[in-house]
């Protein structure tokens, strides 16, 4: 008998799989179903280009075509780019994924780290200057989504010169490379925080109602060790569950961060390539970004299990 | 708490207002160039002048420095501000050079005009675009949650599969399927339809929840027994019960759409110019960092901003309080 532990994690990791081969396969099809490809525009040897055209496979009928890049997927061989010509595709995307992987990371942890300590604290306390201060301050983080408030930190950083005005050099150090990262980790992890703190507040206030609470203050537990030990853990389960979504809604915001910052990161890569119809360099973006998002999700989902008390008693 | 709701309502009533009333607002088009105001600067309106009180009025600005774009504020020759003349509710004499609110962009268009008229066309897709994704929202949710059984799971899955996907790329990858050049008509309803596509499940698995939950309360029951037919039942008594939560999914996704239509032309990959949305603005401010030297080209980016806020404080108190417009960011 395998553990349900064991069981739900294999049962992940194949959901997982079948979600990036979709992604994939949707992203390729719908880039070749288009009218025309990257040499369309070309002008000149009409025999050079059908040529050309035949060595890629794009002659082919559509599924032939998909066959053929689907057996080579499963071989991890993403296809060659034309729009970086002579390259492979999955070079292209682990040259890129890295830094794509670093902002989503570090911003994720800058929200958690302000966000859930901002939100038990609020949660657990009566109305006051403090709770209305951070309130306000959240709705006005809430209504600038990452578009709007990577445009207001370049504005920033032009004016007084405090940060680096977008992109990266190249072979950066660590100083240089966390140095550029402020402000796409701020532009991505300041409305996530926002909404974490919304989440947590309303998590904890729910937690300190419940009656277990009320009997650990009976026992003369202190305040704040009621409010951290043992409502913190209550308030655990509502707010991993919505990290799931708050990972995707990152892997969306750092497509326009990565775009308006010229930061050179797989959004990046992923827009090069569906402007030069390069369905082979969209397709290995797309299931690479799927990848992410499921090992994310996956990531949220076992954490939410370690945390969840009736999974521990099934065990 | 209802104070706070209120203002939410009002802000969003000006925008809706002010982008239904922008003939009224200015005298000026969203094309209309002016010659020698290239990134002027915005000319505010002013009630002080010499330390006194006086009637409304404006300080002209003068060129300085045609290369680098400098402009001086004329103080000698204040223009009084008129009412209901030249068929906007204000304006001034424009024989001394144009009023510009918010300043011109680098071609020496009126910024205060464009930000109303772009309003028109982002406000306009965004209020299609959750039409379309209600529709579909409604007939999804109604049929799985009439029908149950298989078809229920089947119909969940995909809203479940369409709802964990970043829903950008979605809309990329087939707004980049579609072919470059489009029209500003055929660019309008491509982008209603895409974003429909990606926006429909979360009204979707709404109304599955309530319309299964009606489903076996005593009056559906009873209008079976009298005969009535399932579409019946389903449009005249199930549907109805989900008016309440249609409302709240429709001012979450106006703005939402509000925001994808800016995302989309910053990138190049939504309206274009000559046509004028926010989007379209934002991204003439973004290239070349234009808005590093005129903030002021930013204004649809604080439009947006205000939208979303105003949807903030409208749903502030509901459960749905604190969910990010952003889904589409």
């Amino acid at each position: 008998m395998i553990p349900p532990f064991v069981r739900f994690v294999i049962r992940r990791g194949a959901t997982a799989l079948v979600l990036i081969l979709i992604a994939g396969s949707a992203a390729l099809l719908l880039a070749r179903a288009a009218p025309g490809d990257h040499l369309s525009s070309f002008e000149g040897d009409q025999k050079a280009i059908a040529a050309e055209r035949h060595r890629l496979g794009l002659d082919a009928p559509i599924l032939t075509q998909y066959g053929r890049w689907i057996t080579h997927v499963l071989r991890f061989d993403l296809g060659e780019s034309v729009r970086y010509p002579g390259r492979a595709v999955s070079d292209l995307i682990a040259e890129k994924a890295g830094y794509s992987a670093l902002v989503g990371v570090v911003a994720l942890l800058f929200a958690t780290l302000i966000g859930i300590p901002t939100g038990v604290v609020t949660g657990s306390r009566r109305r006051g200057p403090l709770r209305l201060g951070v309130r306000a301050a959240v709705i006005l983080l809430l209504s600038l989504p990452p578009v709007v408030l990577s445009l207001a930190l370049l504005l920033m950083a032009s004016r007084t010169g405090w940060f680096p005005v977008g992109g990266l050099p190249a072979e950066p150090t660590i100083g240089e490379m966390s140095w550029y990262l402020v402000l796409p980790v701020l532009a991505l992890g300041l409305p996530v925080a926002a909404v974490l703190e919304r989440l947590q507040a309303r998590a904890i206030a729910d937690a300190l109602a419940t009656p277990s609470v009320l009997a650990a203050r009976a026992r003369g537990i202190s305040r704040g060790r009621v409010v951290w030990r043992h409502a913190f853990r209550q308030s655990l389960t509502p707010v991993l569950a919505v990290y799931g979504i708050i990972i995707g809604s990152l892997i969306s915001g750092s497509f326009v961060v990565e775009y308006v910052m010229t930061w050179p990161g797989l959004g990046r890569l992923m827009y090069d390539g569906l402007v030069s119809r390069d369905a082979n360099l969209v397709a290995g973006c797309a299931a690479t970004g799927a990848a992410f998002l499921a090992l994310g999700v996956f990531v949220a989902d076992v954490a939410l299990a370690a945390a969840d008390p009736r999974f521990e008693r099934s065990r | 708490m209802t104070r706070v709701r209120a203002a939410g309502a009002l802000i969003l009533v000006s925008i809706v207002g002010a982008a239904l009333a922008a003939p009224s607002l200015t005298p000026h088009t969203p094309s209309q160039h002016f010659s020698g105001y290239e990134q002027a600067p915005p000319m505010r309106p002013r009630v002080v002048r010499d330390g006194r009180l006086s009637r409304p009025f404006v300080y002209p600005v003068v060129l300085v420095n045609r290369l680098e774009r400098t402009y001086a504020i004329d103080r000698l020759n204040a223009v009084p501000i008129r009412w209901f003349a030249n068929g906007a509710i204000a304006s001034i004499d424009e024989s001394r050079g144009p009023w510009l609110p918010l300043g011109a962009d680098a071609l020496g268009r009126d910024v205060f005009a464009r930000t109303l008229y772009g309003a028109r066309l982002s406000l306009g897709v965004a209020c299609a675009a959750t039409l379309g994704a209600l529709a579909i929202g409604l007939l999804v949710g109604g049929i799985a949650g009439f029908h149950g059984g298989r078809t229920e799971t089947l119909l969940m899955a995909i809203a479940d599969f369409v709802l964990v996907l970043p829903a950008i790329y979605v809309v990329l990858a087939i707004r980049s399927a579609l072919p470059a050049e489009l029209t500003v008509s055929q660019v309008f309803w491509s982008l209603t339809g895409v974003l429909a596509a990606v926006g429909w499940p979360i009204t979707g698995r709404g109304v599955r929840a309530i319309v299964a939950g009606e489903r076996g309360r005593e009056y559906a029951e009873a209008a079976y027994a009298l005969g009535a037919g399932p579409w019946r039942i389903l449009l005249r008594h199930l549907l109805p019960a989900s008016t309440a939560f249609i409302a709240l999914t429709a001012t979450m996704m106006v703005p939402a759409f509000v925001l994808a239509e800016g995302t989309l032309a910053l990138v190049g990959m939504g309206f274009r110019v000559p046509a004028t949305s926010w989007g379209v603005m934002l991204r003439d401010a973004w290239q070349g960092n234009a808005f590093a030297d005129a903030p002021w080209l930013l204004a649809p980016a604080a439009a947006i901003m205000m939208t979303v806020l105003g949807l903030q404080l409208l749903t502030s108190g509901s459960p749905v309080e604190g969910s990010q417009a952003g889904t589409f960011q």
